[in-house]
């Protein structure tokens, strides 16, 4: 980034590329999260989206913030992809559980 | 005859939505369909320029009754799948809601170009105000009185909610999640006292704070934590009644220090302390808030220190 704050053709190039990458993960996930037939392909589509689509768009962000922001930036994307992590593992746990249940229940 | 327009759609909109309401054969569609006109009375309300009636219908009306209707529906059998619809019929819907929108657009068109005085009011006053934001110094300084009412509508629902509450079941939690909760405990510890910091030159303030707190706090009782937040506990009930007690203090306080010569008004904080006054305010409301959040969301912890302060809470 030069000093009045413009970004070189390539810097926008690859931001852009970032961000579109991004937002193709997250229209992928939601499309996941409505049409695939049980929890656990939703959840996985879902985490994708949280995980790879945010830290694409993040990436694609950091061209245009200084040090301070950037860190930020990353922070959240941490703080993101372990609670995505985190919450995608506990609700597969309880979809294996209530699956279990219900196939008990039938035996 | 500004806003004709909207106010046309919005009538129209209002009779449609109950008769709808009315003729739907199926109850989950009805109910979605009178919390809709519920969204609507309210805007009906505020273009009849009562905006306290627009804030209650678009709460009570909307939120709450809808809410009560879905918690009613969920306790009926449930409905058979209806056939899904083809796309003729589909498209008729379809050109109706892009026939409103397009009219309420039309109408953002006809919007006066000027906002209201309340802003100019709030900029001239703000210097005296102790802040620096402008919500803050409405909320804290210019209408304290609401917020402090809004604190004790927050007590009183917490004494009315304990008299009804349920047993807890006591639960187990995995590991993984209680080592998450006790991960983020700190950043949110963290993060709520920025913003109630920063609440006094950026949006931010008591309630945020408070309700971040409150879901950290939420997040760790449901993993069987923080045995000690409970109303049997002394120091908990001091805090949470010291929202408002803080509050009132200050408000005395406050017309001890105003020099004799002027009119003593309730809740006018002097200027050169409004500042300090505002921070230990918030303070005490955002601790407040956040533990009758946790005790109305999480409820008595399910251990024998809650059995043993149930018939001394009660």
């Amino acid at each position: 980034m030069d000093s009045a704050g413009q970004l070189s053709v390539l810097s926008t190039v690859l931001s852009s590329l970032l961000l579109i990458t991004g937002l193709f993960f997250f229209i992928a996930g939601s499309i996941g999260m409505l049409r695939f037939p049980d929890s656990f392909s939703r959840l996985h589509a879902v985490t994708k989206a949280d995980s790879l689509g945010l830290g694409s768009i993040v990436a694609g962000l950091m061209f245009y913030g200084d040090l301070w922001q950037n860190l930020l930036l990353l922070l959240i994307w941490l703080l993101v992809l372990a609670s995505g992590s985190v919450s995608c593992q506990l609700l597969a746990r309880f979809a294996k559980a209530q699956q279990d249940r219900v196939q008990q229940d039938k035996t | 005859m500004r806003l004709l327009l909207f106010d046309a759609i919005l009538c129209l909109l209002l009779l449609t939505l109950a008769l709808a309401s009315i003729l739907s054969r199926q109850l989950a569609h009805a109910v979605i369909l009178y919390i809709a006109f519920g969204l609507m009375m309210a805007l009906a309300w505020a273009r009849l320029a009562a905006p306290d009636l627009a804030l209650a219908e678009a709460a009570i009306g909307a939120g709450l009754t809808g809410a009560l209707c879905f918690s009613a529906l969920a306790h009926q059998q449930p409905q058979l799948k209806p056939d899904v619809l083809n796309w003729p019929k589909r498209l008729w819907p379809a050109v109706f809601v892009l026939l409103m929108l397009g009219g309420v657009l039309a109408a953002l068109l006809q919007l006066p170009p000027s906002a209201s005085q309340l802003i100019a009011v709030t900029q001239a006053g703000i210097g005296n105000s102790g802040v620096s934001h402008p919500v803050t110094a409405v909320l804290l300084n210019f209408r304290s009185w609401d917020t402090l009412l809004e604190l004790v509508v927050l007590l009183l629902a917490l004494l009315g909610a304990r008299q009804v509450a349920p047993e807890v079941k006591p639960a187990t939690s995995w590991p993984l999640s209680l080592g998450w909760s006790r991960l983020l405990a700190p950043m949110v510890i963290l993060l709520a006292g920025y913003l109630l910091w920063a609440g006094a030159s950026q949006p931010g303030g008591a309630f945020q704070a408070g309700a971040l707190l409150a879901a950290g706090a939420v997040v760790l009782r449901l993993n069987q934590q923080l045995s000690w937040l409970s109303w049997s506990n002394f120091w908990i009930r001091l805090l949470i009644v010291s929202g408002v007690l803080v509050f009132v203090l200050m408000a005395l306080l406050a017309i001890l220090l105003t020099p004799g010569n002027t009119d003593v008004v309730w809740l006018r904080w002097p200027p050169h302390l409004a500042a300090g006054i505002i921070l230990l305010v918030e303070l005490f409301a955002t601790l407040a808030i956040a533990l009758t959040l946790t005790l109305l969301v999480a409820g008595e912890p399910a251990s024998t220190g809650a059995e043993h302060g149930c018939g001394e809470g009660a």
